[in-house]
C-alpha cells in the first residue's frame, strides 16, 4: 500500500481481466449486475463450468446494483418467497468469507412500521409466518420502536401514528458496489470471461432454440445456454426473442442527504406512509421512495414522488427536517403483477430469464445467482425456483407478495 | 413533471391530477367462457413494455375523472398526443419508431 501511495496509486493490479470474447461459450449470462455476476460465479464455483461469459452493455454494477438502497431482509409472507429470500440471507451471512471480499454486510436490523390496526394484524400474521419458516422476526409495540430508534416520532400525535412494527434483527444493509466487484473478481478468478461495453442487439434462434447472441461491438457469440439477467431491460431482450413477459418497467427513485453524525443504526421502512431510511457508514441518510405509476426507461423519477416521500420521512423523523439532500436518482425496476421474481425457462429452448425482482432485487443477489446458476446448469428448476416460472401467470399459481411482505410498492 | 392535456377538460394540467392506469386498448375477450388459460393470462398479466413509444390509459382522477389515452415516449417522456377513449391515435407507432 505504501509502495502504491508513492506511485500515485497508478499501479494497482486489475481486479479482473478484460478479455476478448471467444466464438463460443457453454453459458452466456446477459447482464453484468449483481445478479448476473453472481450467476456466473456460482456456475463456475458450484457447477464447475469453465466456459462462461458475462456480457454487459455498460460497466459492471452500473444499473440497479449501484442504484438501490442496499437493504437486505427475508421477512416475506408466502412460503415460496420466504424460502428464496432466506436462502439469499444465509448466503449473505457467509458472503464476505466466501468471496474473500468485504461486502460490508451489516446485520443492523430492519423495522417495518405499522400505522393502523390492520397494519398491525398483517404484521402479526407475517411475523408468525416467518417464524414458522425459521426466519427470525418479532412484533414490536410503539414503545419498543422508540427504544430502538429514539429519533422517531412515536408519540401518537402524528397524522399516521406509529403503532408498532415488525422487526427482523438478522436483516440489514450491505455495500452494493462491493457485492458486484466481489462477485466479478471471484468469477474472473474461476475463469469466467467478463465482457464489458458489449451490447446485445439480438438473440440468435434456430428451430425454436437459442444458439447465441449478436452484439454491437463483437458480432455474434454462440452459446449452449443463455441466461438473461437484465432487470429493467428484460422486456427488450424478450422482444428480441419474440415473446412478451408479464413485466412492466417503472422508475424507482432514491436520494441521499449530506453526511451527518450517526443518528440511525438500523433500517426503518413504512409502507403506509411510503418512505424508508437508513444511514450509511459515510453518514448520509439513504432514503427510498416509491415507483412512478407509468412505464419509463429514463433513469430518473418524478417530482410528486419526491415530495410524497419527504413528507413521510419528515413526519417520522422531525430531526431531519433541515438536512439537505445531496443526490437524487432513479433506477428502472422490472415489476411483475404479483411482486415476485421470474426464474424461468421460456418459450425459446436454451433461453432462460432471471428478472422481475421489481423494487427488491438487491437483497436477493446471492440467492438469485445461486438458484439461477442451478437452473442454467441443469436446464430445469430446483425446488426453490420452480414456483417462480413465468408460466404461473397462465396457470394462476401467483405468489402474491404485493403488500403482504413489506413490499413497499 | 408531466403537464398533460385532458381531452375532456381541454386544458393542460399537472401530473398529480392524473393517475396512470397502464397499457391502452386492452380488449376484454369477447367469448370469456371459452378462453384458454393462455388467453386469460395474456389478457390479465402480459403487457407491452416498450422502450420508446407507448399508448397508455390515464385517468383525470382529480379533475373530470374520465379515462383517456396518451401516446408517450418512455425514454424521453415526451407526450405526443392525448385522445379520448374510442378515438384512434394519430401517431402510428410503427412509423414513428422508424422515423
Amino acid at each position: 500500500m505504501i509502495k502504491n501511495a508513492l506511485q500515485h496509486q497508478e499501479n494497482w493490479q486489475r481486479m479482473w481481466r478484460n478479455p476478448k470474447p471467444k466464438a463460443h461459450y457453454d453459458f452466456i449470462v446477459v447482464g453484468g449486475g449483481g445478479h448476473g455476476l453472481a450467476t456466473a460465479y456460482y456456475l463456475a464455483k458450484v457447477h464447475n463450468q469453465s466456459s462462461v461469459a458475462v456480457i454487459e452493455k455498460g460497466w459492471l454494477g452500473g444499473g440497479n446494483t449501484g442504484r438501490n438502497t442496499t437493504i437486505v431482509r427475508s421477512n416475506y409472507l408466502w412460503d415460496e418467497a420466504a424460502h428464496l429470500y432466506e436462502h439469499a440471507m444465509k448466503l449473505w451471512e457467509g458472503l464476505s468469507q466466501d468471496l474473500n471480499y468485504n461486502v460490508m454486510f451489516s446485520q443492523r436490523g430492519v423495522m417495518n412500521l405499522g400505522h393502523n390496526l390492520q397494519d398491525m394484524r398483517d404484521i402479526e400474521r407475517r411475523v408468525n409466518a416467518n417464524r414458522l419458516n425459521g426466519i427470525d422476526g418479532e412484533v414490536l409495540d410503539a414503545q419498543q420502536c422508540k427504544e430502538i430508534v429514539p429519533i422517531m416520532d412515536c408519540s401518537g400525535s402524528t397524522r399516521y401514528p406509529v403503532l408498532g412494527a415488525s422487526w427482523q434483527p438478522r436483516a440489514g444493509v450491505a455495500r452494493h458496489d462491493a457485492v458486484a466487484w466481489g462477485y466479478a473478481r471471484g468469477a474472473d478468478q474461476l475463469g469466467v470471461d467478463i465482457i464489458q461495453q458489449c451490447e446485445v442487439t439480438d438473440i440468435l434462434i434456430e428451430d425454436g432454440a437459442a444458439v447465441g447472441v449478436d452484439t454491437r461491438q463483437h458480432g455474434q457469440i454462440k452459446a449452449g445456454r443463455i441466461g438473461c439477467v437484465a432487470a429493467g431491460n428484460s422486456g427488450v431482450l424478450a422482444g428480441m426473442a419474440g415473446f412478451e413477459l408479464p413485466i412492466e418497467s417503472h422508475p424507482l427513485q432514491a436520494f441521499v442527504s449530506e453526511p451527518i453524525k450517526p443518528i440511525l443504526d438500523t433500517v426503518v421502512m413504512s409502507n403506509a406512509v411510503h418512505g424508508y431510511m437508513s444511514q450509511s457508514d459515510k453518514g448520509d441518510l439513504v432514503i427510498g421512495a416509491g415507483i412512478d405509476g407509468y412505464v419509463g426507461y429514463g433513469q430518473r423519477g418524478s417530482y410528486p414522488v419526491i415530495e410524497h416521500t419527504v413528507h413521510a420521512i419528515m413526519e417520522l423523523f422531525p430531526i431531519v427536517s433541515r438536512v439537505r439532500m445531496n443526490r437524487q436518482w432513479g433506477g428502472i425496476v422490472d415489476t411483475t403483477p404479483d411482486a415476485c421474481p421470474i426464474l424461468s425457462a421460456t418459450p425459446v429452448e436454451n433461453l432462460f430469464f432471471n428478472c422481475g425482482w421489481g423494487t427488491g432485487g438487491f437483497k436477493a443477489t446471492p440467492g438469485s445467482g445461486h438458484v439461477f446458476a442451478d437452473l442454467l446448469a441443469k436446464g430445469k428448476p430446483n425446488k426453490l425456483a420452480e414456483a417462480f416460472t413465468m408460466f404461473r401467470f397462465y396457470d394462476g399459481a401467483l405468489i402474491d407478495e404485493h403488500g403482504a411482505a413489506g413490499v413497499a410498492h | 413533471m408531466f403537464v398533460i392535456y385532458c381531452p375532456y377538460c381541454e386544458e393542460h394540467r399537472e401530473e398529480e391530477e392524473f393517475h396512470a392506469s397502464g397499457q391502452a386498448h386492452l380488449a376484454r375477450p369477447l367469448d370469456p367462457d371459452n378462453c384458454t388459460d393462455k388467453e386469460w393470462g395474456d389478457f390479465l398479466y402480459f403487457r407491452k413494455n416498450p422502450r420508446g413509444l407507448h399508448q397508455e390509459l390515464w385517468q383525470h382522477t382529480a379533475g373530470c375523472r374520465k379515462f383517456f389515452n396518451i401516446t408517450r415516449d418512455t425514454v424521453s417522456y415526451k407526450i405526443l398526443e392525448t385522445y379520448k377513449v374510442g378515438e384512434s391515435p394519430k401517431v402510428n407507432l410503427e412509423d414513428a419508431s422508424h422515423g
